[in-house]
């Protein structure tokens, strides 16, 4: 299972801040469960190919990066705090 | 001195600058220098009448930001760092963040106060709202960045 967080601009063109996935085999990385999402529809293709970042277990990793079944993933808009 | 002096808030309440310099003049010894830095919510550029709404990812937050500390005290020679951020509702003029650095001389303090600032803004998952609006991320915060890692 893993769990999926969605932030800000992305929470709201998706109506969803969270949710939790069967693991699958084919989420070998970032890239992947994005691609698997986009193929959800037209507005989750949209939204994830925005600059969207990426952390994993709270910690900002990029495509390639690999994950594992239990992983805590969350895709955000570029960040403006301060 | 403990293990760990800084000190990280996240809050949705305001909060002292006097007092926030008074505890970087009594943490630690050997200080000759504090340089603190306060962010406040500029006019907004559409309606001023509309609030600023500050949402963010807790269990990344304070995470992030004692990674961007850590990497300030393996560069400078500085002996804390005290860190506040608000999130919630916030409104035109109200202060929004704060980052105060205590050295024992003042090139350090200013140099990690501006290192630790400019790593805020790219790499802390804050995110901005004016009215219904989600605030753009500003390219110049990325090129900002980049002048550290040269």
């Amino acid at each position: 299972m893993l769990r999926l967080l969605y932030f800000a601009q992305l929470k709201d063109q998706l109506n969803c801040s969270e949710e939790q996935l069967d693991w699958q085999p084919e989420f070998t990385t970032i890239s992947a469960l994005k691609l698997h999402l986009s193929q959800r529809d037209k507005q989750w293709q949209n939204a994830l190919s925005a600059n969207i970042l990426t952390a994993v277990n709270q910690t900002m990793a990029k495509g390639n990066h690999p994950i594992s079944d239990g992983d805590e993933i969350a895709f955000f808009p570029p960040v403006t705090g301060g | 001195m403990s293990a760990n002096p800084h000190y990280i808030a996240i809050q949705t309440s305001d909060f002292s600058v006097g007092d926030e310099h008074q505890a970087l003049r009594e943490s630690g010894t050997h200080i000759g220098a504090i340089v603190t830095f306060t962010g406040l919510v500029r006019e907004f550029t559409q309606d001023s009448s509309q609030s600023l709404f500050l949402e963010h990812y807790p269990a990344m937050t304070e995470k992030v930001l004692s990674k961007i500390i850590e990497q300030a005290c393996q560069r400078w020679d500085i002996r804390s760092v005290r860190l506040t951020h608000r999130i919630g509702h916030l409104a035109a003029g109200d202060q929004i963040v704060f980052v105060g650095v205590n050295s024992a001389h003042r090139s350090e303090a200013f140099l990690a106060g501006q290192f630790i600032m400019d790593f805020l803004k790219t790499e802390a998952p804050f995110w901005k709202k004016e009215g219904d609006q989600w605030v753009e991320a500003k390219n110049s915060d990325n090129e900002v960045k980049k002048q550290w890692e040269a």
